[in-house]
């Protein structure tokens, strides 16, 4: 499903240049639910911006469900991103001025489905998260676990084969932490590659694989998260003559 | 896509009102201001008879002293007066060399109803020949215009305008009644509907803007009725007695020549006739200066005429300055505004939308801004207009908006607003989106 191989990203200042990801190999199969861990500034983000086709990446391949993203323009990597992948943030992201409905329609209208279908599909995925009576209602007037619950209903209507988790629950208390991750393992359960980025060693550990990265390197553990959780070194940057 | 821009478009009116109400304001100000000046401006330079206003001809000889006095004192070139004396207008009416041609002027007289009820009132009227009503068409509302026969049988009839004939016979059909103006009594043949013609072109004479005339009479009864005229009177030479004798065969020019002609061949042979004409009467001892007569279409009549004075368009400019600034400002509350939104880009660039069609959607924000400021600026424009009215009830700046002017003004409006939307909306694309998605 998502192929790297030997990928870097390099920020570059007019006086430093600094290595975000270094050598950076991952290879994940369809229907895989990962966990990435590490530490504050160990990549994580950057791991998942450039899974996510929000950044590029400086050298190296990249390949989602056999598509080398490498060279693809905009608009085409727009395209892949709207049809293969669906994001959820640890802010939940929702756009606050438009209603449930709407927010959930968001993928879908840059899908370019009809309007029957993306009814059809915003009224299955909010009812799947248990939402479907406040389909109305705006973001505001929830709490946190259900703009998160919001969130997965609207990538799940673009049905997409990867799913990528940043920190889903780190805004929400362990109750409604639970029952978001129960979420991700059914979603995860039907078919869908799931991604999550945490630092909650506890949620690592639910993954079926657990990858870390330190200083932008990747350490696959397999299942067996907690030992690599430690504290890392910062990101070397290297100073430009 | 484009029904959900617009949609997006209309609701972003709503969200930070105050942000979207200095913007609209701004633009409605720009746009109100803009649109008063052009209004203005677009009936002042409009084409009064746009059907055949190369065709319809005012003829001028050159008969003046011949050490200048009458010229154009901007670029020191001499040019013949506007109006022809009596006689002379007479011997081209009589020589017939153009297809239709009429002489005409002014004059004023009491209209006397033959109810009591209704008070006599002054009106001004014109005397001209059957050719003026197939040469400037108005419209009839009853009957027609008199023929030439008419004008050779000095039949007293007469058209009425619609405002006249409204006054003296309540708006009804007075084909056949009788009018009494000033001491004579006269038929009507025809009425008028609403007519008019901005500029009010064929006679200048007494401003470019004056409402046509109350009534029409045939010029040839003159020679009984001996009315002096209305409008201007210019003289090169004392008249060697005040009679209307005189007067008729003085060299005053006061009367008011037009031609149709339709090709400029026509056109090249009519000038050719006057200067055979003026080179005889030179004979004569008449027409001291070289040939300069002039045939003059009626655009190039009215800018030489100069019925656009300067200060229009540089009131003009200076309303299109206010705009450029109220756009400027715009284009700043529009960057805080677009800018102000950078999570919401940020997720919608990773729901799967492009950076076009992220532009695509602030544009159509940035048009539905537009469209807001041009109808609210179509409310300051027509108070604009209607102070305009107020303070000068008479001048050609009583003008109103019509729904040319009224579509120029949001189609202005909408194109003003996406462009200074241009450079927000770009600055909005190059919003990082993951930057967003973190901090958001």
């Amino acid at each position: 499903m998502l192929h790297m191989q030997n990928l870097s990203k390099i920020y570059r200042t007019q006086l430093i240049e600094t290595h975000a990801l270094r050598d950076f190999s991952l290879h994940v199969n369809a229907g895989e639910f990962v966990a990435v861990t590490g530490p504050s500034g160990s990549g994580k983000t950057t791991f998942l911006n450039i899974a996510g086709l929000l950044e590029e990446h400086s050298e190296g391949s990249y390949q989602i469900d056999g598509v080398e993203v490498r060279g693809l323009n905009d608009r085409e990597r727009s395209k892949l991103r709207n049809a293969k992948i669906g994001f959820i943030f640890q802010n939940f992201n929702l756009i606050p001025d438009l209603n449930l409905f709407d927010n959930v329609d968001v993928p879908l209208r840059y899908r370019g489905l009809a309007s029957a279908e993306r009814r059809r599909r915003i009224e299955q995925s909010l009812a799947r998260v248990g939402l479907s009576s406040r389909m109305k209602h705006y973001p505001s007037e929830l709490s946190g676990g259900q703009q998160q619950r919001v969130a997965i209903a609207r990538a799940l209507a673009g049905e997409p084969k990867l799913l990528l988790a940043d920190e889903p629950t780190g805004n929400l208390d362990s109750m409604m932490a639970r029952a978001v991750l129960e979420l991700l393992e059914e979603i995860n359960a039907q078919g869908t590659t799931v991604i999550m980025v945490t630092h909650d060693p506890e949620l690592a550990a639910r993954a079926q694989r657990n990858v870390h990265i330190i200083d932008g390197q990747l350490v696959d553990l397999g299942s067996e998260p907690s030992a690599a959780i430690k504290p890392a070194p910062a990101t070397r940057s290297v100073a430009i003559a | 896509m484009i029904r959900y821009y617009a949609w997006l478009g209309a609701r972003s009116l709503r969200r930070n009102p105050v942000l979207t109400a200095l913007m609209v304001t701004a633009i409605a100000l720009g746009i109100g201001a803009f649109m008063t000046l052009y209004s203005v401006f677009h009936l002042m330079s409009a084409d009064p008879i746009p059907w055949k206003s190369e065709q319809l001809h005012i003829v001028r000889l050159d008969n003046w002293e011949a050490d200048g006095g009458w010229g154009d004192s901007a670029s020191g070139e001499s040019v013949p007066p506007d109006q022809l004396t009596w006689r002379d207008a007479r011997a081209l009416m009589q020589a017939r060399q153009a297809p239709l041609q009429t002489m005409m002027f002014q004059i004023a007289l009491a209209v006397q109803p033959e109810n009591a009820a209704i008070k006599p009132f002054n009106e001004t009227g014109r005397m001209t020949y059957a050719d003026f009503f197939p040469m400037f068409e108005p419209p009839f509302l009853f009957g027609s215009g008199w023929d030439r026969g008419a004008d050779e049988a000095r039949e007293r009839v007469v058209v009425l305008s619609k405002a006249v004939n409204e006054k003296v016979f309540a708006g009804e059909n007075s084909v056949g009644r009788s009018i009494r103006l000033g001491e004579s009594n006269y038929r009507v043949i025809g009425v008028l509907d609403s007519w008019h013609p901005a500029p009010k072109y064929y006679d200048l004479t007494t401003g470019g803007f004056e409402d046509p005339e109350g009534f029409y009479l045939p010029l040839t009864i003159n020679d009984d009725l001996r009315l002096r005229p209305n409008g201007n009177t210019n003289c090169f030479k004392a008249a060697d007695d005040p009679s209307f004798d005189t007067f008729l065969t003085s060299e005053c020019v006061w009367t008011q020549f037009w031609v149709q002609l339709d090709s400029a061949a026509e056109r090249e042979r009519y000038l050719d006739f006057l200067n055979a004409y003026v080179t005889e009467q030179k004979a004569l001892g008449r027409f001291p200066r070289a040939l300069g007569n002039r045939v003059t279409p009626v655009l190039e009549w009215l800018q030489l005429r100069k019925v656009v004075g300067d200060d229009v368009p540089i009131s003009l400019g200076i309303a299109s300055a206010f705009l450029l600034v109220c756009l400027l400002n715009s284009v700043g509350l529009m960057l805080a505004k677009f800018l102000g939104r950078a999570g919401e880009i940020g997720v919608r660039r990773a729901l799967g939308a492009s950076r076009g069609q992220v532009f695509a959607q602030f544009l159509f924000e940035a048009a539905a801004i537009g469209v807001a400021g041009g109808v609210l600026g179509l409310g300051v424009a027509w108070l604009g207009l209607a102070g305009v009215r107020a303070l000068l009830p008479d001048s050609p700046m009583a003008a109103s908006l019509d729904p040319q002017l009224i579509g120029i003004a949001v189609l202005l409006s909408m194109t003003a607003s996406v462009l200074a939307g241009l450079f927000p909306t770009w600055r909005a694309c190059q919003i990082a989106p993951a930057a967003q998605l973190k901090s958001n």
